[in-house]
């Protein structure tokens, strides 16, 4: 063995401790330093405020810790990529702490879930002051809820703020980041649009509506009228029927918006554009996550065990949604037919014979694509699903499904709408990658992607035989699928959490993906198309 | 480095006579190795050993830039998780072969180990090339081919006050690869090139053009028909400066690569009896001169050259074709290696390249091939197109930052279609993302005012790109 050998047997990798001092690409320029601290001054001024510390002047202010935030995220967005070509911009994202599982990401990800713990059960801390003047951060954004909605703030207004001043700031970034790819520019302008206008915006002029003759003098209730069921689990509670219900026309249109968007809109579009449509181009999740979480998206888990670990909870959260909202529904209805048509027994019943049928056409017609543990699993949760209504009807004890309506309602906002979406699905966002709820909780995703899966035509394509295996596509798919393991094969990627990000696209170094609807027939190639070999050998490749 | 674990596969193949239970080795686990051993898995229970001295599992080659430049982590190159080959009864020795008996149907691993084969399969790639410079053996002087070459240039170039200038040798893929991964660290790149334009032996001038602009772009300095003379030691005998054979001007350095092309690796070969030429010759069937013994990927050497096709051909997907055909073959049913229609793609810093069919540079031109050439006036798009002077006959594509169909235009040279079919149905082949512009109107324009023709584009259309 000669010299360079033995230096070899301990194979040296990014010195980090270098890269702390500042060497390319991991180094700020001292501009991209002082646009750091701006956004850290803006940010500072939200948390003195958390103190206590009172500021004379609120909204002046509340605009210089926002300006701050905004302006210090464009200049460091601006620093980091106007100076370059456009083209990909991910030299060293692995070598960077914040990035990789490294110190900083750490930080950040405990200081989000630390943000997100107080904000879901320790609003006070915030500022929340019950039947009296709000104090400290929610104080502090007092003077815009008003000009809004004409109300206080409250600690939903102050999150719904910061969210959406993140994916405005963030998004900017994004668009320079890949100021070469229309199709995710056009992406990220529409989830800034959404974002701002139909989750922010419009839902505080509503509130001014409240009380209003146009709605019949009715409180429509709290409404972002993008949102889906299951995503807003709680939108056929009693309260919010009661509220639609007493806003005159408009509240009813809302009412019945809300039901054809899951049971009609949505399916049409996910037939013509995949999933996608929602969840990288409409949803407020997905904004945060293209936006505030694209550094992230290289951390998702790509292994096989990830992927079944998904497949389990997602869709048990979907039945854990489904049953609660059942139940909740169920709760308040009435068992006199002539008062309203809907009763309990009908609700049940109704309920029972839609998810028969969605379960028999699917076992039908589509049971081939189905692999031996998603049978299992769907056999076993409709099962475990019409036992609990028959338990119901044969015992008819007050509550349906073992538990009392409140209670599950309680549990699931617990656990799926608070841990699960707030906590795990955004403060782990430097650890599990930038869609850990979108991947492994959220059940709005579960039942776009099984459509998508069965029922689309959306596909990415895989363009031949141009694959050379590189992984850029496995490690930047936010999803965590394994992109490469379909396009080195030239098959298709046709799977149902994939969010239509585009990325994977964005990052293959050979023009092999592409994201596009087209005809169902020959959608799904399980045969390995690999041209470039003669005819013969494809038919000998893929009879096997 | 532990052989122990290893002993086990000292075995007797007369041990068993039974065909299928046959002993596979195959020396190399890159793509075209692994694509065998995927394949034979697939059609047989056969015994299958990979040996192979560079890594413990299969990894891509050709991302190895992307580790150094921080876009991933060296796991992140290897397709198929660590669990993968023991599930698929794939054995892996980590090992270097020192020697090929073909007698006694053994190798000698790492100079003394025993491995017997019933069948050998011989996939060990390429290894880069040096002519002689003085000085090309010195510390600092590297290639950019393996996991040791990556490790090599962590050592040699980790940032840029260890590595104040680096001069790379040869312009080709690997060295613009190479002054990319460079330039993403900071280090000042001269970057010496023998042809009077970037890659012209391969590339037509228009396009050669628009990416000898593009390196300059990219602050890279750029040095166009110049070569090296020699690499200059410094005391301790480690490399310093080089020295340009034009002008005799010294250029201070602390990183050489020699980037000029690869061959393949067979030195190990050289008394085994094997055939060898350039590379390791075999026949269609990638038999070699001697019964059971095969050779795929870099390292085999046609006869001669398949089509249009090199005899060599250091090519991914060549390399993934051969492992295929040869599988069939070792399964027992012998057939041709017959690859299609010649295709390639890559990505010089931010500009992608796909070709479809043949078009040649000026040097390679054939004298029945007409060229069309379009370029985008302010963007870095171009494309170039190749027919018959005579039949019109479409006979292949480049293109620059336009990404195209495989599938369709592999149909279009299947079907031998005239040159302005392809012009009037280019949407059709398009492969862009959705919403990119489009610019087959001025493409066609162009094309419609070359050659005095009136063509219309048609629109894109789904039922004849799904046929």
């Amino acid at each position: 063995m000669n010299s360079i050998d033995v230096e070899l047997d301990n194979p040296p990798t990014y010195d980090r401790s270098m890269a702390l001092t500042g060497q390319p690409p991991v180094t700020m320029s001292w501009k991209q330093k002082l646009a750091v601290l701006i956004g850290m001054f803006g940010l500072s001024i939200v948390l003195l405020a958390a103190f206590n510390l009172s500021f004379p002047n609120k909204s002046f202010w509340f605009s210089v810790a926002m300006l701050s935030i905004v302006s210090g995220t464009v200049w460091f967005a601006w620093e980091a990529y106007m100076h370059k070509h456009p083209g990909i911009k991910n030299d060293g994202v692995w070598f960077k702490s914040v990035s990789s599982l490294g110190f900083w990401g750490w930080i950040v990800g405990i200081a989000l879930t630390g943000f997100y713990i107080v904000l879901y059960f320790y609003p006070e801390y915030l500022g929340l002051v019950k039947d009296g003047d709000n104090k400290g951060i929610i104080a502090l954004f007092d003077p815009l809820s008003r000009i809004l909605s004409g109300n206080p703030a409250s600690q939903w207004f102050v999150y719904g703020t910061l969210y959406t001043v993140g994916i405005l700031a963030f998004g900017i970034k994004f668009l320079w980041k890949y100021r070469h790819n229309r199709y995710e520019r056009i992406r990220t302008f529409s989830v800034m649009f959404f974002q701002l206008s139909f989750a922010f915006l419009i839902p505080e002029f509503m509130a001014r509506l409240n009380g209003h003759k146009v709605v019949d003098g009715g409180n429509i209730p709290y409404l972002d009228l993008k949102l889906m069921w299951p995503l807003n689990y709680y939108n056929f509670e009693s309260y919010r029927i009661k509220g639609f219900l007493s806003s005159g026309n408009i509240g009813f249109a809302m009412l019945i918006f809300s039901i054809l968007l899951i049971f009609v809109i949505s399916p049409i579009l996910t037939y013509k554009y995949g999933k996608r449509w929602y969840c990288s181009w409409v949803c407020g999740c997905g904004a945060l996550a293209e936006t505030v979480g694209d550094p992230f998206r290289q951390l998702s888990d790509k292994s096989l065990r990830a992927w079944k670990i998904e497949r389990w909870v997602i869709h048990s959260v979907v039945v854990f949604v489904t049953l609660m909202t059942t139940a909740v529904i169920y709760s308040y209805l009435g068992n006199d037919s002539s008062k309203y048509w809907l009763t309990k027994t009908t609700f049940l019943i109704g309920v029972a014979v839609l998810l028969t049928t969605i379960f028999a056409l699917v076992m039908l017609f589509k049971r081939d694509e189905f692999k031996k543990d998603a049978k299992f699993g769907a056999i076993g949760y409709f099962i475990i699903i019409m036992a609990l209504i028959a338990f119901h009807f044969f015992s008819n004890d007050g509550h349906v499904f073992l538990f009392k309506s409140g209670t599950l309602r309680k549990t699931y906002s617990f656990l799926i709408g608070s841990i699960f979406s707030g906590v795990i699905g955004t403060g782990f966002y430097p650890i599990l990658g930038n869609r850990p709820w979108c991947r492994f909780g959220c059940p709005m995703a579960a039942i776009l992607g099984f459509q998508q899966r069965l029922f689309s035509k959306f596909r990415i394509t895989t363009n031949g035989g141009q694959c050379i295996s590189c992984g850029n596509c496995s490690t930047y798919c936010e999803m965590g699928i394994d992109v490469r393991a379909y396009a080195q094969k030239g098959e298709n990627i046709v799977r149902s959490s994939c969010v239509g990000c585009g990325i994977c696209s964005a990052v293959c170094p050979r023009g092999v993906l592409k994201l596009e609807n087209g005809p169902l027939k020959g959608r799904i190639d399980s045969n390995q198309v690999l041209l470039g070999n003669d005819v013969d050998l494809m038919k000998l490749v893929n009879s096997k | 480095m532990v052989y122990d674990k290893f002993l086990y596969l000292v075995t007797t193949h007369s041990l068993t006579k039974n065909c299928e239970m046959d002993t596979i080795v195959i020396i190399g686990n890159g793509i075209a190795g692994v694509s065998a051993a995927r394949h034979i898995r697939k059609l047989s229970d056969k015994r299958i050993i990979i040996v192979s001295a560079e890594t413990d599992y299969f990894f891509s080659r050709t991302a190895l830039m992307y580790v150094y430049m921080g876009h991933m982590k060296f796991e992140h190159t290897q397709p198929y998780e660590n669990w993968f080959w023991k599930k698929n009864r794939i054995e892996l020795v980590k090992a270097y072969v020192s020697k090929v008996d073909t007698s006694k149907k053994e190798l000698i691993l790492d100079g003394s180990e025993i491995l017997a084969y019933d069948k050998l399969i011989l996939a060990t790639g390429s290894k880069p090339n040096k002519f002689g410079w003085p000085g090309q053996d010195l510390p600092g002087v590297q290639g950019l081919y393996s996991k040791q070459d990556l490790d090599l240039m962590e050592i040699n170039a980790p940032n840029k006050n260890v590595c104040k200038r680096a001069v790379i040798v040869g312009g080709g893929l690997i060295g613009i690869e190479m002054a990319e991964m460079l330039r993403t660290r900071d280090i000042p790149v001269t970057f010496l090139v023998r042809e009077k334009s970037f890659w012209n032996g391969v590339l037509p001038d228009g396009e050669s053009a628009m990416i000898s602009e593009h390196i300059l772009d990219h602050h890279i300095d750029l040095r166009l028909g110049t070569n090296l003379k020699a690499i200059v030691p410094d005391e301790n005998g480690r490399a310093k400066s080089i020295i340009v054979e034009e002008t005799g001007e010294e250029i201070a350095c602390d990183l050489v690569g020699l980037t000029a092309g690869v061959s393949p690796n067979i030195d190990f070969l050289k008394d085994s009896g094997i055939e060898l030429g350039r590379g390791i010759k075999v026949n269609r069937y990638l038999e070699t001169n001697i019964p059971d013994i095969y050779a795929i990927g870099d390292c085999a050497e046609q006869h001669e050259g398949i089509g249009n096709r090199r005899p060599i051909e250091a090519v991914w997907y060549t390399g993934r074709m051969m492992g295929e055909t040869v599988a069939q073959t070792i399964c027992g049913n012998r057939i041709q290696y017959k690859p299609g229609h010649w295709f390639n793609s890559a990505k010089f810093l931010d500009i992608e390249y796909q070709t479809y069919g043949w078009v040649f540079s000026k040097r390679g031109r054939k004298d029945y091939e007409a060229h069309f050439h379009w370029r985008h006036p302010s963007e870095n798009i171009c494309i170039t197109v190749a027919f018959h002077k005579e039949s019109e006959q479409f006979l292949g594509i480049n293109t620059f930052g336009i990404r195209m169909r495989h599938e369709v235009f592999d149909r279009w040279l299947t079907e031998e279609r005239n040159v302005d079919h392809i012009m009037e149905h280019l949407a059709d082949a398009n492969f862009d993302p959705e919403f990119y512009r489009h610019h087959e109107k001025d493409i066609l324009a162009k094309y419609n005012l070359d050659n005095g023709k009136s063509i219309r584009p048609k629109k894109k259309s789904l039922k004849r790109i799904f046929v």
